[in-house]
């Protein structure tokens, strides 16, 4: 029998079919290599991020500084870049260290100081932004020649579709994170303070530990994100992904993870990422409908698994409660 | 009886005045002439007058948002639906409306969108950071829908009056944001409505065990916070004689919860004081008002906002104030009734 756990990641998977199924009924041209591998390249930047946003929500968190830090390691690496002569892979450390430990300080606020992650994140948002702002507030462009190297790297399939370097780093970032969240101690211990901070200080959770590395994960893989984001445009704006932790937090919700915490999968949020995609191909395909339309859609689906949480909720506690009153009420 | 109150309220607010006075200073010391205020065309010029104007979407919006706090809420959708509003109100009057028809459309929709985060709260029970993240993302579309995707821009003197006008030489915006201010505070502290928010907020299990009835009043915290959104969004929308729905109330749902937070109000819900808000939100449009006059690049202004923060939250952080009490504590024996109080704001 299939567990209540799995249901959302089930409807998540059955409506990318769906949708996508109805996407190429209409436009067959839907199912060529090229739209799925521009889904994987257009979405890159965003599935990394919503990696570590999945992290971060299974542990009951929220991280509202990942669009800053986005832009934040954009500009870095260009003003880096353009001012003096370091090889962009040493940039890419570079920035990977400041983004895990500004990570790993906000997760160093939330659990020493006991405040709400949200408020700690919003400052983070704050703060990236801001120093991104300082850094350069004009749209700096890169030109190096490893950028050009690395934009050169694709494999193409047969009919045509360019799979590029970076939608093969989002996809090894989503199989990197289903091992590290279900075959290691710290992702199990992840969905430990997900399931109840209490209960998983009673079990010898390391707290202060894992929720610094949830926070400095999620800061890392920002800071990817960025590195890719930067391949992706060429550029670096301090403007740039306003938003993105919106983005990347309904891709998480839509990819079936309950937003209290402590259940769901990193694969939804591939698929997640995937239907946010799809609704963008299918609006570009169209050509008639207006782009808001894809924040309305989102809203909407984004409504539609929040009501479908509740609802699986609802019903296993009905069925539990019988057998787990006592332990729901001390 | 009354005077002590109002000493009560006067001491909740004391820290809020200080920092307030300290950044009016702040500003007098890069402009001189800060404090200068003229009457000039039948109304009131001056820097102060400016950061009371400018502060008044923030202010507006933080009237809602410190109810929605106290009930352990809070309302992400508040800047989007200032782009509805807006743009509501713009599209009425383009259509030929008059500007009554168009600010009650604008505020029933503003409604609207609170009693549907409301519904969300309160009868689904769905946590509200996401309930209200759903009219976030979409709001902004819907706006864009009713726009047509375009800046639509309007003429309605009565409208724009609203925005910009005057009224015995007091810009109106100043006017509604103090009015609505007074009164919500008001009704909340003259009857037990407050209490009964205060209640929720602590223990919401408890409070409707008592008798409370919680879903009609969270239902209506989050209706008064889209009442005071698009109240803001149709200020913001009359001022610049256009409805923006792309930037229109941007970031402004952080800068309230900012002025809340400043004002002394716990995120975790319980008490609250709409006045210490409002001073919070004077605060941060003091601090911008400092960024711009002193010369400084604007840039600058997220940072020193992100720096303010991160202060408050150790200063409020339950493990510094607990640490600070033992320290007052073990200093030297305190009477007896402080020693209570202070005990209550560690909890």
């Amino acid at each position: 029998m299939i567990r209540s756990t799995h249901w959302p990641l089930l409807v998540t998977i059955a409506t990318f079919v769906l949708a996508y199924t109805l996407c190429a009924y209409q436009y067959p041209a839907m199912l060529s290599t090229r739209v799925l591998a521009n889904l994987l390249t257009d979405n890159a930047f965003l599935g990394i991020a919503a990696v570590g946003m999945t992290f971060v929500i299974l542990s009951g968190g929220i991280d509202l500084s990942v669009g800053s830090v986005i832009a934040f390691t954009g500009v870095f690496l260009a003003v880096i870049l353009r001012d003096t002569s370091i090889h962009p892979l040493f940039a890419f450390v570079l920035v990977l260290v400041i983004t895990v430990s500004f990570g790993a300080s906000m997760g160093a606020m939330i659990h020493y100081l006991e405040m709400p992650p949200f408020i700690v994140t919003l400052a983070g948002m704050f703060l990236a932004r801001g120093a991104a702002y300082v850094l350069s507030t004009d749209s700096v462009p890169i030109t190096h020649e490893f950028y050009d190297t690395l934009q050169s790297l694709y494999w193409k399939a047969p009919s045509g579709g360019r799979f590029r370097l970076t939608g093969i780093i989002m996809l090894l970032t989503f199989a990197a994170a289903v091992v590290v969240a279900h075959r290691t101690r710290f992702g199990q211990n992840i969905y430990a303070i997900g399931g109840g901070l209490s209960t998983a200080r009673l079990m010898g959770v390391p707290l202060a530990r894992t929720t610094i590395g949830i926070y400095a994960t999620s800061g890392g893989l920002a800071g990817l994100a960025g590195i890719v984001f930067s391949l992706y445009t060429s550029a670096g704006y301090s403007l740039a992904t306003v938003g993105v932790e919106l983005d990347a937090i309904a891709a998480v919700v839509i990819g079936g993870t309950l937003l209290t915490g402590g259940s769901g999968f990193v694969a939804g949020t591939f698929f997640g990422i995937l239907i946010m995609g799809l609704i963008q191909t299918f609006i570009v395909f169209d050509g008639t409908l207006s782009s808001w339309w894809t924040k309305i859609v989102i809203g909407g689906l984004l409504f539609g698994f929040i009501l479908l949480q509740k609802g699986l909720t609802w019903a296993t506690t009905l069925r539990k409660k019988p057998a787990t009153e006592f332990a729901a009420q001390s | 009886m009354m005077s002590s109150s109002i000493r009560a309220t006067l001491r909740r607010v004391t820290p809020q005045l200080i920092i307030l006075a300290a950044v009016l200073f702040l500003n007098f010391l890069v402009f001189p002439d800060f404090f200068r205020v003229e009457f000039q065309n039948g109304r009131l010029f001056g820097n102060l007058i400016d950061v009371l104007n400018r502060g008044a979407p923030t202010a507006l919006l933080c009237i809602g948002m410190t109810l929605v706090i106290a009930t352990k809420g809070i309302d992400l959708s508040v800047g989007a639906v200032m782009a509805i509003a807006g743009a509501v109100a713009a599209s009425l009057v383009v259509d030929g409306y008059s500007w009554q028809t168009a600010l009650l459309g604008a505020l029933a929709v503003g409604m609207l969108c609170g009693i549907w985060n409301g519904i969300l709260v309160a009868v689904l029970r769905i946590q509200p950071i996401v309930a209200t993240l759903v009219l976030m993302v979409a709001g902004r579309g819907i706006a864009q829908l009713v726009t047509e995707g375009t800046i639509l821009t309007f003429v309605n003197p009565g409208l724009v009056h609203l925005g910009s006008g005057t009224v015995v030489g007091i810009p109106t915006p100043i006017l509604i944001w103090v009015f609505l201010g007074l009164a919500v505070a008001a009704i909340v502290r003259k009857t037990a409505l407050g209490m009964l928010i205060e209640a929720i907020g602590i223990n919401e299990g408890s409070s409707r065990m008592a008798g409370i009835n919680s879903r009609v009043l969270i239902t209506s915290v989050y209706l008064i916070s889209g009442f005071c959104a698009a109240l803001a969004g149709v200020i913001v929308a009359a001022d610049i004689k256009g409805a923006d729905a792309n930037n229109a109330g941007l970031w402004l749902e952080l800068d309230a919860i900012l002025a809340v937070v400043i004002g002394g109000n716990s995120l975790l819900g319980g008490r609250f004081s709409i006045l210490a808000s409002l001073i919070g939100a004077l605060i941060i449009q003091s601090v911008n008002s400092v960024i711009l006059l002193s010369g400084m690049p604007p840039e600058f202004n997220l940072v020193i906002k992100a720096l303010i923060i991160i202060a408050i939250l150790v200063i409020q952080s339950p493990t510094v104030k607990h640490a600070l009490y033992i320290i007052r504590a073990s200093a030297q024996p305190l009477p007896s009734e402080p020693v209570k109080e202070a005990k209550e704001s560690t909890q």
